[in-house]
This record gives structure tokens, C-alpha cells and sequence, in this order.
């Protein structure tokens, strides 16, 4: 029980505490180098400004000390439920994201996750189609006509990419047999041959033996190459961040659908927005990087490593260490990427964001979809295990 | 009470006392859908304490996450704003829905008491292997009700084919 609370308010701490405040810096700091500008730079403390770190301070205070105001005609009781709802899916959607594996000390083992359910997956899908209302609610409540508009292109855009989001990754569910977070990243933690498919046609060649020694991590993004770019590609259009930033598109709507919240309950959108690009991150980790998994290292070789040197307890202890950071600069790493691609690219017209969707991901998926399915046919071919497509 | 059967009849209140608000007493069409939404989210739970969570997921995915929200999608296209519930309406719908809920309450009354299924305990602990789990259900639905799936997804393939052709009709 305290095991679960501890492992509960740790991914809670580092996620909205740390991460969040830290991406709200780091988003202001890319766009000034990637822009030529100095940056974040005016808030102090006695002079010093610490690179501009201390803006989610000053933020915090800015927000928390303005008025806050409710348009005349909205409905009060909604437009002070939205923003909570907008909060709530982002702050949950970690529970099933293990950032770590299993680890035994004396007679206790236990996973480093907060929620290990068997539809892990499923869960995250579910998270994401609530977290819809938050947005619904908003634009509808303010009575407000940008907000209202933000709020149709914030369902329209939600409700169909959650399909092709829920598509893009049957694949990955086919090739590691499972729905269950945890399992994934267990299934990552070794590595393929990635010349297997060679077996299929002929043995090899004498002299071409080397082709059997290269072997790639057994991760979601070499075996799902394509699911890997439509499923990114979907959950950032789920977060309406730019360059699929419609629905608040401040050139058009002001700020759309929270175009009538100050304070802190513009706070919470903002939050909320910042830990998704964190919920986000780990999400694809754990599908696609391997989650808490080394490359070329699984867990046995580590704690079998250091346990010859140092005992198993402790090797144990290392290894546990090494693949929270592991999983954690993997996370860094992704959110570095959705920063990179948020500053790069222009924003979308609307017929194209949804061509995008229904004309080209979900085509794509389907088509993902078919060939995960062959190639794994061949591959039982082959050898049970051998290689997946 | 063991914590289960409390969460079971929490959820259980609050599916049905919402399902009375949406059509009863609530004011706006908006905040209509939403109460929908808490009979949905209760529904989930008590499938969940039921141990059919694949069914509790994909009944917050597909109802709660999807088909409300185009409802609020259409609400919101056809600018319900000023409710379109009068307060005439309010108390009449309230009337038919305390009218039909009674009916369909007493009646499953009688219906269950008749049948014994009083003396059964909704949260059943001795289950077969692998039951509710997504692994056991697509197993049985791929073998032995593929036809039914198969046909399915036939009227799904209409129905989606026909909205297309009254979409386009309207268009043109």
C-alpha cells in the first residue's frame, strides 16, 4: 500500500512538478535560439536571472494573483468544471506508463508503475478521448463566440484523430501480443536479427554469417517504423499544440475555446497542455524507445554485471537506477522533439488537417495494420520468434 | 457491506439518479449530455467491479469518449445555446421521467423478485480463467462468433457507405 502511494506521488512529483514548470522554460528557451532571440531573460532574483529559469516562478505568481473573471450569460457551473476536466486526464494519464522494470530486494519485488492494469494501452486511449470535454466544455460555457468556434474545431479534431491515434497502434499490439504497458517494455529489453528475414529465401551464403551478429533493440520504432510516425503524428494533434493548434489559433480566435479564462483557471489549461507534452513523451517512449529499457543491455547482463562486483542487492539497486534515467532521458529526448517540430512548422488550414487524418493516417494505419499482420505469418514461418516484420 | 458492494451501489446511484437528470430536471441541453456522460463513466465503473474491465474501457472510449461528444458537436453546430428545455418543458419531462422510470424500476422489481436473482451477488467471485480479459474475449469472438462479427461489420460497412451518400446528396 505505501508502496503504491509512493510510486503514485513519485511519477505525480516529477511529472507535474518538475517537468511541467521545466517545459514551460524550456519551450521559451528553444524558440529564442531556434529564432535568433536571447529569450526568457527579465525575471530576477536580486539581479541574477539564472538563464531564465526563474519565469515559471514568476508565471506561478502572475497567475495565481489576477482577477479572476466569469463573462456575463456564461453558465458558472460548467465554465468552472472545464478547466478541472482539462486538468484531470492529463494529471492520471501517467499511472500506466512504467518507468521502470521489476525489481526484487529481499522478500519485496515490485514494478515501477503506478497502475500496472492489463489494458495499459487501452487506458491511455480512454484518458484521451475524455480529456475531449474539457475543451467541449470551455467554449460552450463562455458564451463567447471565439470560444465557441475554438471549441467545434477542438471536438471535430479530437474525435477523429482518436481514431486513427487507437488505429496506428494495433500494429505495436500485434507484435508484442500484448495490451499491457509493462509487457511491452519487457519485450523490449532484447534485441532482433535484423537480416532474419533472409531465412525465409535461402541459408545464408558462407562468408555472409556476419549478417546474423547485427542485431537492432527489439523497441516499438524498428519493428513499427510507420505506426511510430502516424501514432506521433496523432497524439500531438490530440494535445492541439502547433502546428495543430486550430482550435486556439490565436491569429484567428484570440485564444479559442479558454479565450474567456484568467487566473489560475487559465492556469489549468496551460498546465494541462505542458504535462501532455510530458504524458506524451513518456507515452511513446514506453510504445516505441523501450520504455525503461538500455539498448543492447537488458536486465539480466546489468544485474548480473555488477552483482559478480558489488552484490545483488545493490545491483538491484544500480540497475533500477539506471533505467529510471534511462526512461527519463528518453522522455527529455521526446520532448525536445515535439519543441523541435512546434517551432518548425507553420499551422495547418483545416481541410488539410483533416484530409491529413481521414485521407492519409487512416489509410496508412489500415494499411500498417495488413502488413504487421503478413509479415508476422512469415515470421511463424520461418522460425517462432524469429523476426517480426 | 464489503467496500466492493458500497462501490457498487455509489455507482449504481449515481447512473441512475443522473439518467433521471438528464431527462428530469436538468436545465440546459448541454448540461443534459454531461449528466449522460456520468451514467456512462457509473456504468464503467460497475462493469469494472464486475471484473469486465476490457468492456468497462471500451464503454468509456467509444460512449462516453466519442458518441456524447458528437452529441455536444451537434448541439453546438445547431447554437443550442438558450437551452431549447423551457421551464414548461422542465417540469413535463421531469413527469414522464419519474412516470417511466417508476414503471421500469417496479417492473424489474417484480421481474427480479420472481426470478430469484435477489439471492444472487452481483460481484461474483468464482470466474472462469481469463474472464473479461480483452484476450479471452477476442478469442471467442474470432472463432466462435465469427459470422456474427463478420456481419457486423457488413452493416457497418452499409451504414457508414449510406451516411456518406446522404452527406454527399446534400452537398450536390
Amino acid at each position: 500500500m505505501i508502496l503504491v502511494v509512493a510510486k503514485t506521488l513519485f511519477i505525480l512529483i516529477v511529472v507535474t512538478l518538475l517537468f511541467a514548470p521545466l517545459i514551460t522554460w524550456v519551450e521559451r528557451k528553444q524558440s529564442a535560439i531556434m529564432q535568433d532571440r536571447i529569450g526568457a531573460n527579465r525575471a530576477d532574483l536580486a539581479g541574477m536571472t539564472f538563464l531564465g529559469l526563474l519565469h515559471p516562478a514568476a508565471d506561478v505568481i502572475k497567475l495565481l494573483s489576477k482577477e479572476d473573471l466569469v463573462p456575463a450569460g456564461a453558465n458558472r457551473f460548467l465554465h468552472a468544471l472545464a478547466p478541472i476536466l482539462s486538468a484531470v486526464p492529463a494529471l492520471i494519464a501517467f499511472a500506466v506508463i512504467p518507468y521502470g522494470a521489476t525489481y526484487r530486494f529481499g522478500d519485496t519485488t515490485f514494478t515501477l508503475v503506478a497502475a500496472d492494469i492489463d489494458w495499459g494501452v487501452l487506458y491511455l486511449l480512454v484518458i484521451g478521448s475524455l480529456a475531449t470535454y474539457g475543451s467541449v466544455l470551455a467554449g460552450w460555457a463562455s458564451r463567447s463566440n471565439w470560444s465557441m468556434l475554438g471549441a467545434i474545431r477542438a471536438t471535430a479534431q479530437m474525435i477523429s484523430y482518436e481514431v486513427t491515434m487507437g488505429l496506428s497502434i494495433v500494429g505495436i499490439f500485434m507484435v508484442f501480443g500484448s495490451l499491457k504497458l509493462t509487457d511491452m517494455a519487457v519485450a523490449q529489453d532484447t534485441t532482433f536479427r535484423v537480416f532474419g528475414f533472409l531465412d525465409l529465401f535461402a541459408s545464408l551464403p558462407a562468408g555472409a554469417g556476419w549478417l546474423n551478429a547485427i542485431r537492432l533493440p527489439n523497441w516499438g520504432i524498428f519493428l513499427q517504423p510507420l505506426a511510430f510516425l502516424l501514432f506521433l503524428t496523432c497524439i500531438m494533434a490530440e494535445n492541439k499544440r502547433p502546428p495543430f493548434d486550430l482550435p486556439e489559433a490565436d491569429s484567428e480566435l484570440v485564444a479559442g475555446y479558454f479565450t474567456e479564462y484568467s487566473g489560475m483557471r487559465f492556469g489549468l489549461f496551460y498546465m494541462a497542455e505542458f504535462i501532455e507534452v510530458v504524458v506524451i513523451a513518456g507515452a511513446v517512449a514506453a510504445l516505441f524507445l523501450g520504455g525503461w529499457a538500455v539498448p543492447y543491455l537488458s536486465q539480466e547482463t546489468i544485474t548480473a554485471g555488477v552483482a559478480s562486483l558489488f552484490g545483488e542487492g545493490f545491483a538491484n539497486l544500480v540497475c533500477m537506477l539506471i533505467h529510471v534515467g534511462c526512461f527519463f532521458s528518453k522522455v527529455v529526448f521526446l520532448v525536445w522533439l515535439q519543441m523541435l517540430i512546434r517551432w518548425s512548422f507553420p499551422r495547418f488550414r483545416y481541410d488539410q488537417l483533416m484530409d491529413l487524418c481521414w485521407k492519409v493516417i487512416l489509410p496508412l494505419s489500415l494499411l500498417n495494420i495488413f502488413l504487421t499482420a503478413a509479415g508476422m505469418l512469415l515470421a511463424q514461418q520461418i522460425a517462432p520468434g524469429a523476426a517480426a516484420s | 457491506m464489503s467496500f466492493e458492494m458500497f462501490l457498487f451501489y455509489a455507482f449504481a446511484f449515481l447512473a441512475v439518479f443522473s439518467a433521471v437528470a438528464m431527462i428530469g430536471f436538468v436545465r440546459h441541453i448541454v448540461a443534459a449530455a454531461m449528466s449522460l456522460v456520468v451514467t456512462m463513466v457509473s456504468l464503467a465503473g460497475i462493469y469494472v467491479l464486475m471484473h469486465a474491465e476490457l468492456i468497462a474501457a471500451i464503454q468509456i472510449l467509444v460512449y462516453a469518449g466519442a458518441i456524447v461528444v458528437l452529441f455536444l458537436f451537434v448541439i453546438m453546430l445547431l447554437d443550442l445555446r438558450d437551452g431549447g428545455l423551457g421551464p414548461a418543458a422542465r417540469g413535463q419531462n421531469l413527469v414522464k421521467a419519474v412516470g417511466v422510470g417508476g414503471t421500469v424500476t417496479i417492473g424489474t422489481l417484480v421481474v427480479a423478485s420472481v426470478s430469484g436473482v435477489f439471492s444472487v451477488n452481483p460481484l461474483v467471485e468464482s470466474l472462469p480463467e481469463g474472464f473479461g480479459e480483452h484476450r479471452a474475449l477476442g478469442i471467442a469472438l474470432f472463432t466462435d462468433y465469427a459470422l456474427a462479427v463478420e456481419l457486423v461489420g457488413l452493416v457497418l460497412l452499409a451504414s457508414i457507405v449510406g451516411a456518406v451518400i446522404l452527406a454527399k446528396r446534400k452537398i450536390d
